[in-house]
């Protein structure tokens, strides 16, 4: 398998306090990998520091051979990483439509985009019922969908998912990780942060454990699930 | 009657010019989440610029028009460039207001250093001097500052709401993070905003010095401020609010100075506005802003 992103050395700081001390870690292509650790462990800020939204104080990324360490956010989405952000952050007033249409800003294939589109109504449903209908006026499950759909707009190779299970219904949870498993069906890798580490193991490959900014564990997901240390941690057993 | 309606027309004119800088600091606002003081002052370069086409060179009215509106879209462009973004990182909300008053007090220095402080009599752009309609005789420029505004805001809309830059404005003012996931340049789109803003008040220097002939380097200084006021009467950040912001002020102030005071009139405006804000403090059109969780 061909690797995909390749996180070296990455240190990030706020202020005085480091976020990152230092993280490796990599995604080679149709992988699921999942980011797992307690809150506040840099799960948000080592994607954050990816598509750019956080300076690095060290380290590079890498993705598909080609460094971005220093590419600002707006140029990533056009070489093939979409970012679902934590929180979903989709924009309150405008529709779900324009909502879906902003993820394929930097397309230029009009004819593709609306292909595209049709695909992800046919993925959400209730995207298509509520096409007209304001963001913020959707339920959190509704937003997390559509924060989904608009990162697929842009027809991502690599889609890094922050939190999606956050704040929602078990319902709700259940159907997102579905889809998450479907979208790394159809050939996108995933990288996953989540606080739900079972779930997040359940459907990875791969996972690494981040503790206060650093990578304290790491392998296979179906031998963390197995592990002691892990299952006390994070599994509530 | 007769003298009351020309009056509310009037009242409309003015306020349509108002309304047209008015959209300028309410979209900057929205989208660079900061208040452009020095904004009142491109109205000023604007006009100037005009007056030195027209009336020192003597070249065509258009020609001066076209200078005018594209020398305040440059000067916006470049004071954004040179004073705003480099203090954008800072995240001090302070040091970007107190830049723009600095910003503003340069160019009216800079007025003061090229044209003096004797104020230059602006000859009127527009070609008809009134136009009788039943018993109402209307200025030229009064007509033509409400046609002109109509248009320009009919043409913003059409803009944000059709196009795909106008999408990434809307996009960037709701969530700037967000907006640059989906491969909006935050930067270009701050650029163009100032760009856009700047653009309109250039208009609006031409309109307004078309109908107040007297042209000084503080020019821009008062409508700048009661452009400020009409934003946020009609809620900052909306810019139908600024539209209507803008023209409740006008009327209200040729009003005021008509039948009330001539001297009170300014300060009537502000009492209105400091009413409205006691009512309602998100202004007409305002939304009231949800912490997010």
């Amino acid at each position: 398998m061909a690797e995909m992103l390749k996180v070296e050395d990455l240190k990030v700081k706020y202020g005085v306090i480091p976020a990152l001390k230092g993280i490796n870690f990599k995604v080679d292509e149709g992988e699921v990998i999942a980011l797992i650790g307690a809150n506040g462990a840099g799960k948000t800020t080592a994607l954050h520091t990816i598509t750019g939204l956080v300076e690095k104080s060290g380290g590079r990324v890498l993705f598909e051979g080609k460094d971005i360490t220093h590419t600002p956010p707006h140029k990533i989405v056009s070489m093939g990483i979409a970012h679902v952000p934590e929180g979903r952050r989709v924009f309150p007033e405008l529709t779900v439509y324009q909502n879906l249409m902003l993820g394929a800003y930097t397309r230029k294939d009009g004819a593709e985009k609306a292909e595209t589109l049709s695909g992800i109504y046919r993925r959400f449903p209730r995207l298509k019922e509520r096409e007209k209908q304001l963001a913020g006026t959707l339920s959190g499950g509704e937003q997390q969908m559509l924060a989904m759909g608009r990162a697929l707009m842009s027809k991502p190779r690599l889609i890094l998912m922050d939190e999606p299970s956050m704040g929602l219904s078990p319902i709700f949870v259940n159907e997102i990780f579905d889809i998450i498993r479907q979208v790394s069906e159809q050939g996108v890798t995933v990288l996953l942060v989540e606080q739900n580490a079972k779930k997040a193991l359940t459907i990875a490959d791969r996972a690494y454990v981040l503790e206060t900014g650093s990578i304290t564990n790491s392998g296979k997901a179906s031998d963390l699930l197995e592990d002691d240390s892990i299952r006390k941690a994070y599994l509530g057993e | 009657m007769v003298s009351f309606i020309t009056n509310l027309i009037n009242g409309l004119s003015l306020g349509s010019i108002y309304a047209i800088i008015a959209i300028g600091y309410t979209m900057v606002y929205g989208i660079a989440k900061m208040l452009n003081f020095a904004h009142g002052d491109i109205i000023m370069v604007g006009a100037y610029i005009a007056f030195t086409v027209i009336t020192t060179l003597s070249l065509p009215v258009g020609l001066g028009i076209l200078f005018a509106v594209g020398g305040c879209l440059l000067f916006g462009i470049a004071i954004e460039k040179i004073a705003y973004k480099p203090l954008r990182k800072a995240g001090s909300p302070l040091a970007v207001l107190i830049t723009a008053i600095g910003v503003s007090y340069f160019l009216e220095n800079m007025a003061l250093l090229i044209f003096g402080s004797d104020p230059k009599i602006f000859s009127s752009v527009v070609p008809f001097q009134t136009v009788a309609a039943g018993p109402f005789v209307i200025p030229g420029t009064t007509l033509i500052s409400i046609v002109v505004s109509l248009i320009l805001v009919t043409a913003l809309q059409l803009f944000i709401n059709k196009t795909k830059p106008g999408q990434a404005m809307l996009a960037v003012s709701q969530d700037r993070d967000a907006a640059s996931l989906m491969g909006i340049s935050v930067n270009g789109t701050i650029s163009l905003t100032f760009a856009i803003g700047s653009a309109m008040a250039g208009v609006a220097g031409v309109l307004l010095c078309s109908a107040y002939p007297s042209l000084s380097p503080y020019t821009g200084a008062m409508p700048g401020i009661k452009a400020f006021v009409a934003a946020v009467l009609g809620g900052i950040g909306s810019i139908p609010g600024a539209m209507i912001g803008g023209l409740v002020l006008g009327i209200i102030e040729i009003l005021a100075r008509t039948y009330i005071s001539s001297q009170l009139s300014d300060a009537i405006v502000f009492s209105v506005l400091i009413i409205v804000l006691l009512v309602k403090p998100t202004g007409l059109m305002g939304k009231v802003i949800q912490e997010k969780v």
